[in-house]
């Protein structure tokens, strides 16, 4: 029993040493900007166009159900343009970063775990080092920088977008007029709850893309090992995010 | 000159090089031999710094391969063309960008590049697959298209690990004159990690045996043909103990 607490503790002492070292080598291939800058163009397209239709269709379907649970719990108590209050506030501090967030999770770090996981069970992260390049200018920092500047641009259409859906629901299901949301949605708008949901979604984007690079390049173990890989790296990237969640709102909405 | 200095190597606990000693002299083909897991592999991708030793080391020209700093490291490896046993090219690309890939980071000039890519194609018959991709292609094309992609870096120094596992026996002899074709015409210096006895016949100068983590015997290609070494005989001859 002792034993096994010991062989646990080094474990996580030392997966904790390899992520330090992963991120201090990620942060000196930062110079090489003629391998990475042309490859994180290729990544911002795959990680934010590409991941659009995913993250916009959850957003839609997001706003409408905010506007009907909202009109359900104020019936008879508050007035009904707090519908719009709710629809706007829930968007852009939690659902739009959170749920584009878990979806990216799954759609962007498990594809980057599965791809680097097969590069590397075949050789192809060892013949990119032969030919005298370092695979955290090439593979790493293209996509990590990629997830962190796109994730925003993704989770500020996803909200707008929930919104939107959320008005729309409010207009035809509710009979809420658009002056009334309208009236709603700024009542107690601050310039820090767009802000606030756009670093989180930064800080989302980073971590997930990081975290897909940093299991698939410690993939072993061939076709069984990549799908490990992947799966870890969906898990991994859920968790941190829930954590990350409740870290932001502890540091910046006390 | 390569050398392997009394190199270790383990795994997970498992010792694979035991004191692994080995020079690979200037220009000839070295060919090193040994059972499927007896660390050919291990011993080769020291050479390039894709491993460190435990102890021991490999020098190539008197530079301690484990002791150089990346730049240094780098500019080993532009000297090193290393042809892998799946091939190992980049999925995502086509065959002409593979070979220019190696080329494009020693910052070479668009149109000598575009040279360099059609003579190594030429090199090993492969012209006219430059838009190909890997999965359209065959076992035996690819691992040509990853000695294309070492050779179009016209290195010193070339290393093959296991290339002809996996190929038909004509395959195989396509794969064996490519490589002293690769010799005769850019004058490397080569080592070929290999269990095809043909193979080794063919391509090298001279043999070594790997077994249980060191050399059980180095010498000509005749030496090791008529060798008295119960070991490698068994070896050489395909005897089942």
């Amino acid at each position: 029993m002792i034993a096994q607490v010991g062989r646990s503790a080094v474990a996580g002492i030392k997966a904790v040493g390899r992520f330090g070292q992963f991120v201090s080598d990620m942060v000196r291939a930062l110079p090489d900007v003629a391998t990475w800058g042309r490859l994180t163009l290729v990544q911002m397209r795959r990680v934010g166009v590409d991941s659009l239709p995913v993250a916009l269709f959850i957003a839609a379907f997001t706003g409408v159900v905010l506007a009907l649970q909202a009109s359900y719990t104020f019936t008879g108590t508050v007035p009904l343009y707090f519908v719009g209050t709710l629809v706007g506030k829930t968007m852009m501090l939690e659902l739009g970063p959170v749920l584009a967030g878990l979806a990216l999770a799954g759609r962007v770090g498990a594809s980057m775990a599965a791809e680097l996981g097969t590069m590397r069970v075949t050789e192809q992260v060892d013949a990119l080092e032969t030919l005298a390049y370092d695979p955290q200018s090439y593979l790493v920092v293209p996509r990590v920088l990629a997830g962190t500047a796109m994730f925003p641009v993704i989770v500020a259409l996803a909200i707008l977008t929930g919104i939107l859906t959320g008005w729309l629901a409010s207009l035809v299901l509710l009979d809420l007029s658009t002056q009334e949301f309208i009236k709603g949605l700024k009542l107690f708008y601050r310039f820090k709850d767009t802000w606030f949901g756009l670093f989180k979604s930064a800080t989302f984007g980073f971590t997930i893309t990081l975290v897909g690079c940093i299991v698939g390049l410690g993939t072993r173990g061939g076709a069984e090992g990549v799908g490990r890989s992947t799966m870890q790296a969906v898990v991994y990237s859920a968790v941190l995010l829930l954590v990350l969640d409740a870290f932001w709102a502890m540091v910046l909405l006390r | 000159m390569i050398q392997f200095q009394d190199l270790h190597k383990a795994f997970d606990g498992k010792q694979v090089l035991t004191g692994f000693t080995l020079d690979v002299k200037d220009g000839e083909t070295l060919v090193i031999i040994g059972y499927s897991g007896s660390g050919k592999s291990v011993a080769l991708k020291h050479v390039v710094g894709l491993l460190h030793p435990d102890a021991g080391d490999v020098t190539v020209d008197g530079r301690a391969v484990s002791t150089l700093d990346r730049p240094r490291l780098a500019a080993l490896r532009r000297e090193i063309g290393f042809v892998f046993q799946f091939a190992a090219l980049f999925d995502s690309l086509n065959v002409a960008d593979n070979v220019r890939l190696g080329l494009e980071r020693r910052g070479l000039p668009a149109d000598e590049i575009a040279e360099r890519v059609h003579e190594a194609l030429a090199l090993v018959d492969l012209t006219g697959t430059d838009g190909r991709y890997p999965a359209e292609l065959s076992g035996g094309m690819r691992k040509r298209v990853g000695i294309a992609r070492a050779i179009a870096l016209r290195p010193r120094y070339m290393l093959y690990d296991e290339p002809t596992t996996g190929l038909d026996p004509v395959t195989s002899a396509v794969m064996d004159r490519l490589m002293v074709r690769t010799r005769e015409h850019l004058g490397v210096t080569g080592v070929v990690v290999t269990h095809d006895m043909r193979s080794a016949y063919t391509v090298g100068d001279r043999i070594a045996m790997l077994y249980e983590g060191r050399v059980r015997q180095v010498g000509t290609v005749e030496e090791i043909q008529h060798t008295e070494d119960p070991v490698v005989r068994q070896f050489i001859e395909g005897r089942p103990s």
